[in-house]
């Protein structure tokens, strides 16, 4: 059984399709359509509904999903928002008033959406900033207003924002939620089971681990933001799947003085919180990695399991000389995300085992090198959109200007994620000048022969690591020793994204 | 504030009301009818209706080829599926199985051959959607594959057209040419478009008494869906009723695509006897609908020293996939609006229609005018660059005059011209001549990312070049509690007519907004309708409700002018009540009096465009009422070494004539442009080999988003300017001409290109400039840079 709030009323499930989507439950079960499908592939936003769950001090905390591609299992033990619940009796939410008022809403099909997201988004931020407006809302799409609007009534949401009828009950919630979460089994049996099709939802990492030997042939899904894709978009249907979403302790994460220790189950937003702080470049490249809502439910270790060539992740892993811990049963064992992606869609991991860290190293600071970490994310549309061609750069050089270490990364290069052998193997021991970079550039095509696909041709892709390998040159060009160039960011723009 | 409350005001009171006007009349800024109900979700659409325990539901079986001969169909796994109810295929219609809208050439499906990849070739109903989709991959279909067409170049080569090319000629362009100081030719490929709107196509179907069809369908054309399901279930147009409340977004792509899935939901309710929907999934509509045309550009032009156009030569290539829809007309208005802003002297314009094994493309916003135009902006920046002139000054020079230089192509007199005062205002406003200096001297100090600078005009005409399609009707009744009902012939996808339709009415009687209520556009509320498109609804839906109000108005007032015994203009309609000399009456105790004494309280409207000709075999008349002018101003950046790119800033002023709602009029010219934007930036469409499209979802098609709207965005509505034409209280339409504004965004980003190499090139940037293009473009420059330097 799952149990979960639908605005304040409590829900029971059992007898349901576990590959039923939260959307088709609240249109098809509920006849609550205020909610809308514009893509059912987590693409649009339309669907935006608010998650409100308990984080790890026990705060309630509010966010915003894609209900097209979150499965129903995902809202065990967690309160379901929806439009429907916003206003009060006839008095809308402030967060509709101020579309209203700016005229956020033209057609109107997908403004339930943007209502949702800005909802979340008071509840996340205090006063109006562009660059959180921008990450609450970039995963909206509106085809009518040009958004202008919607930015004004964004900002008015949250200046003016008033106590609403959400802020009394927050702790009657809590204690629901509290309530739900003790009484629920502890994830042995399914938790859905309808017509031969279960879906179990362990508690801890021992349970999970055993239910994975267990039931071999099932899939495993974390926040299911490509495998729900599966099954709106291929028809497919999922007989038993086994969700990490409650196993704690692959939430967690742990920063020692050699390491950021990242349970493989933290979203993809927290990981861009806990790495802000360390690796700017990382946290923006998280930024940009999909929409929000995408980002609130998807999970790192996910993104990597999921072994696309185009995933952003496991170019900056690599580059970071990141480690996975891979769990089977009890047993544990190390494998460098580097050699974890064998082939398309193929990965080191075996039946049953299934990712349960990620190790990140922190560099070593040193007086004799400096180092730096440059990510470039290369796309038609600056947000939400699949990299093209995505570059994690790692180089440390020493005192004298030269290469001690360097790892370039690459993703949408080759069918996996991998670095440029030759190209890093001209470079290392070199000193870092514009001739030696130059003389690297021509090793790029030894290390990958790209794709052509509607994204980008062969050639463009090419084109381009060759010059991301320039502009790495450009932005690190003041850490060699010995030269008179100032810090990039007193002389030479290099990136597109100073200016969104 | 109602009447009925109204009411009870004493006869003081009432004298205070009538001291202010209603607070949403004409020109009034009030917000959209719906909007309360879009933002808390009560708003409904096709797919948020009630569904009918037996209603079935609707998926089509798709061409996996481009062309080629249907061999066999098999459904027997397909019907054997439980759920299913039946499959349909060509030979179950019973009526006339072609849906093309102006000509034939589109089979709502697909019979003997089909023609392109996408093309329904069968319909699965079934109990849900889920099991009609497991049983429409049960189908199997046997096509014998013959020779695609898939390159519009291609076909124009083979004469492969779906309709006879057309020629718009002035002067004697072949000997300007000769004489010519100086020209250029060159070639453009400029993308189509995917409408996107964020609601796909939907429709359902219930069969009524006697044979009959109600149809909801989400369609800019109710009344063209009701004559082809007519069609299809071979009854008389009086058996069928389309409702349309309002469409989640058209923008062109609810003009005729949305018959088909309408036409395939009735036939199936028709031969079940049941209710049906279809709704298409994102990646079906994708698939299934046609788009916005691309087109290829080859001109030949000859100009001046001074960058003054002699002569052109203009051939439009035109992709219009596999059947003509609306082509015909399409391809006339991108010849209509090669000129854009210019007076093009000595000139031949040639549409070629042509075929290629692809959905049929379709009416999109601007239907037709931006890819003229773009051709024509191109060909501005080209004498520009080869002149070393700033591009503004080049387009000045050739806008068309305001006595003279003033007839088009197409012969008629460019009357009430805005450009030459509108482009100095915005220029000033938006300090373009600092800017440029500030750009410069950035382009010259950073090596990796450029800026560019471009301003750039618009001139759209407004009507219906298919002459008869200039009318429109509408429908009013009055209650006897004062509550007016409105409908008109436009539809509501989100531009805010049916807002302007209600305060057109409510400004003729002089009563509240709130007093009035629009139900869903209806083919047995308003007959035979034009579609919603051309920017028009506001202009002829507008004028008819206003001829119906002021009908029953002028039975209110002989009425009341014999009932109190007083002249006609005496009697004043104010803020709700009814001013008779010193007396006053509120507007429902007029109503009720009216009603007692045996007054109608209902009218029909009709409106029709007048002065507007066009001679097609001449190539020439006044096709258009009157123009809208804009102006569009963009900064952008572009990162050398990616081809990434950001819009910094955008000024617009644009010309709406006098508003009939500013708030609803800035969210069109915001929206329009942006659309535009994206067209020419993000927004590719690839297909394969095979002709099979592979950017079918919006994890692959980029539409706009938040972030990327300019950093600065300037919009202002040209003031005072009313519509010399007599037009609905002298508006101007908006729906169409702020789209291509955004041309200056494309304009910009070439001007970056062209810092590459001192101004000295102009780049050659395909539409859309996607990051891609950029860095091709940027490569050409640095490489004619180079070249330059050898020389030197």
């Amino acid at each position: 059984m799952i149990e979960f709030l639908l605005h304040n009323d409590r829900v029971q499930l059992q007898d349901i399709n576990p590959n039923t989507t939260v959307l088709q439950y609240l249109r098809e079960h509920r006849q609550l359509t205020g909610t809308k499908e514009g893509c059912a592939s987590g693409d649009c936003g339309a669907c935006t509904v608010v998650i409100a769950q308990l984080d790890e001090q026990n705060q309630l905390c509010y966010q915003s999903i894609n209900a097209c591609i979150t499965l129903i299992s995902a809202l065990d033990g967690k309160q379901l928002i929806s439009v429907e619940d916003l206003q009060q009796q006839q008095q809308l939410h402030s967060a509709q008033q101020a579309m209203v008022d700016c005229d956020g809403s033209q057609c109107g099909f997908c403004t339930p959406g943007f209502v949702m997201s800005l909802f979340a988004l008071q509840k996340n931020c205090s006063s109006y900033d562009k660059h959180k407006v921008q990450q609450a809302l970039a995963g909206n799409l509106c085809r009518c207003t040009g958004y202008r609007a919607i930015d004004r009534a964004a900002a008015q949401a949250l200046n003016d924002k008033v106590v609403d009828h959400f802020d009394p009950l927050v702790s009657s919630t809590s204690k629901e939620l509290r309530e739900i979460k003790s009484s629920a089994a502890d994830g042995s049996h399914a938790a859905l089971n309808y017509q031969q099709q279960l879906s179990h939802i362990p508690k801890d990492v021992a349970s999970l681990a055993q239910l994975l030997i267990d039931y071999p042939q099932a899939t495993l899904i974390a926040g299911g933001t490509d495998l729900a894709v599966e099954i709106t978009q291929r028809a497919a249907q999922f007989s038993h799947l086994i969700s990490v979403q409650q196993v704690s302790q692959l939430q967690e994460y742990r920063i020692t003085d050699r390491h950021i220790e990242i349970g493989a189950a933290l979203s993809l937003h927290q990981c861009q919180q806990l790495l802000a702080p360390y690796f700017s470049d990382f946290s923006e490249l998280l930024e940009r990695f999909a929409s929000l809502q995408i980002r609130n439910q998807g999970t790192l270790g996910g993104n990597i399991a999921n072994a696309s060539p185009i995933g952003d992740a496991p170019p900056a892993l690599i580059a970071l000389d990141a480690t996975l811990v891979l769990r089977l049963g009890a047993d544990s064992r190390e494998v460098a995300v580097a050699d974890f992606f064998l082939d398309y869609r193929k990965t080191a991991l075996q039946p049953s085992e299934f990712i349960e860290k990620i190790l990140i190293p922190l560099p070593v600071q040193a007086l004799d090198s400096q180092w730096a970490l440059k990510i470039y994310k290369v796309t038609k549309r600056f947000d939400d959109d699949i990299s093209a061609i995505c570059a994690a750069n790692f180089v440390r050089l020493n005192n004298r200007g030269e290469v001690v270490a360097i790892r370039l990364a690459y993703g949408g290069m080759a069918a996996v994620a991998k670095r440029a052998s030759n190209t890093e193997a001209s470079l290392l021991g070199q000193i870092w000048s514009h001739a030696n970079i130059e003389k690297a550039v021509t090793c790029l095509s030894k290390d990958f022969q790209p794709l052509s696909d509607f994204r980008a041709s062969s050639d463009y892709r090419l084109l381009v690591a060759e010059n991301l390998l320039r502009k790495l040159y450009i932005e690190t060009q003041h850490m060699s020793a010995g030269s008179s160039q100032p810090a990039p960011s007193q002389s030479i723009q290099t990136r597109i994204s100073d200016y969104v | 504030m109602s009447n009925r409350q109204l009411d009870s005001l004493s006869h003081s009171e009432m004298l205070e009301k009538i001291r202010s006007e209603i607070s949403s009349g004409v020109g009034k800024k009030i917000a959209h009818e719906s909007a309360e109900r879009h933002v808390n979700g009560e708003a409904i659409y096709i797919d948020d209706r009630l569904e009918f325990p037996n209603q079935l539901h609707l998926y089509p079986v798709l061409s996996e080829v481009a062309h080629g001969l249907i061999k066999n169909i098999e459904l027997q796994q397909c019907s054997a599926l439980a759920g299913v109810e039946r499959v349909f295929v060509a030979a179950d219609i019973p009526g006339d199985a072609d849906i093309g809208p102006v000509l034939p050439g589109d089979p709502l499906l697909a019979d003997e051959k089909v023609q392109y990849v996408g093309q329904v070739i069968a319909v699965v109903a079934a109990s849900s959607m889920e099991i009609a989709r497991r049983g429409a991959s049960l189908v199997k279909v046997e096509i014998e594959e013959l020779p695609a067409i898939l390159d519009v170049v291609q076909a124009h080569a083979l004469q492969h057209y779906v309709m006879d090319p057309h020629r718009h000629s002035i002067g004697n362009a072949e000997a300007a040419l000769a004489k010519a100081p100086n020209k250029l030719s060159g070639e453009l490929h400029i993308g189509g478009q995917e409408h996107f709107y964020l609601e796909t196509q939907i429709c359902s179907t219930v069969p009524t008494e006697e044979g009959g069809m109600l149809v909801f369908a989400s369609t800019q054309h109710p009344s063209e869906v009701q004559k082809l399901v007519a069609q299809v279930i071979d009854v008389p147009l009086n058996k069928v009723m389309v409702d349309m409340r309002r469409m989640g977004g058209g923008f062109g792509g609810k003009e005729t695509q949305a018959a088909q899935p309408a036409c395939l939901a009735a036939l199936v309710s028709k031969l079940t006897g049941k209710p049906c929907k279809m709704r298409l999934s994102r990646e079906l509509d994708m698939r299934m609908t046609g788009k916005r045309h691309p087109f290829v550009v080859q001109f030949e032009v000859g100009f001046t020293d001074q960058g003054l156009l002699a002569g052109l030569k203009l051939d439009l290539l035109a992709d219009c996939g596999y059947s003509p829809d609306l082509s015909g007309s399409i391809v006339d208005r991108a010849m209509f609006h090669s000129d854009n802003a210019y007076y093009l002297g000595n000139a031949d314009i040639t549409g070629y229609r042509c075929k290629t094994h692809r959905a049929s493309n379709t009416a999109y916003r601007g239907f037709g005018g931006p890819q003229g135009m773009v051709a024509i902006e191109n060909i501005m920046d080209q004498i520009a660059g080869s002149l070393q002139l700033d591009p503004l000054s080049v387009r000045k020079l050739n806008y068309y005059g305001i006595d003279e230089r003033n007839i088009t192509h197409y012969g008629q007199t460019v009357t009430g011209n805005l450009l030459a005062e509108m482009t100095a205002e915005l220029e000033q406003s938006c300090e373009y001549s600092a800017r440029r200096q500030q750009i410069a001297l950035f382009n010259r100090q950073q090596p990796v990312m450029k800026k560019g600078l471009a301003l750039t005009p618009v001139k759209f005409g407004i009507s219906f070049t298919a002459t008869f399609l200039n009318q429109a009707g509408a429908l009013v009744h009055i209650y006897t509690d004062g509550s007016i009902h409105l409908n008109h012939g436009g539809t509501e996808m989100g531009q805010g007519l049916n807002t302007k339709v209600a305060q057109i009415v409510a400004e003729e009687f002089q009563v509240d907004i709130d007093n009035i209520y629009m139900s869903a556009t209806n083919t047995d509320k308003v007959p035979n309708t034009s579609p919603t498109a051309a920017s028009s609804g506001a202009d002829l839906n507008g004028k008819a409700a206003q001829n119906a109000a002021r009908i029953i108005k002028a039975r209110l007032l002989e009425f009341a002018a014999k009932e109190y015994q007083l002249p006609v203009e005496q009697i004043t309609f104010v803020n709700n009540h009814v001013k008779l000399a010193d007396r006053v009456i509120s507007f429902t105790q007029l109503v009720q009096q009216a009603y007692f004494a045996q007054v109608s309280l209902s009218s029909t409207g009709f409106y029709r465009t007048p002065k507007i000709f066009y001679d097609r075999d001449a190539a020439s008349g006044t096709p258009f009422y009157y123009y809208s002018f804009g102006m569009a101003c963009s900064e952008v950046i572009i990162d050398t070494l990616t081809g990434e790119y950001k819009v910094l800033r955008t000024d617009i002023l644009h010309d709406v004539g006098d508003s009939l709602n500013p708030r609803i009029d800035i969210g069109q010219v915001e929206g329009g442009f942006i659309q535009g934007m994206g067209w020419m930036t993000t927004e590719e469409l690839v297909w394969s080999d095979t002709g099979k499209l592979l950017t079918s979802n919006p994890m692959s098609y980029k539409i706009p988003a938040i972030t990327d709207i300019p950093n600065d965005f300037r919009v202002k509505l040209l003031e005072n300017r009313k519509n010399p034409e007599d037009t609905v209280f002298h508006s101007k339409a908006v729906g169409e001409p702020p789209f291509m504004l955004a041309i200056s965004v494309w304009c910009a980003l070439k001007d970056a290109l062209s810092s590459i190499a001192d101004y000295k090139h102009q780049p050659v940037l395909n539409s859309p400039a996607t990051p891609e293009a950029v860095l091709w473009a940027v490569q050409k420059m640095r490489k004619q840079s180079a070249d330059d330097h050898c020389e030197h």
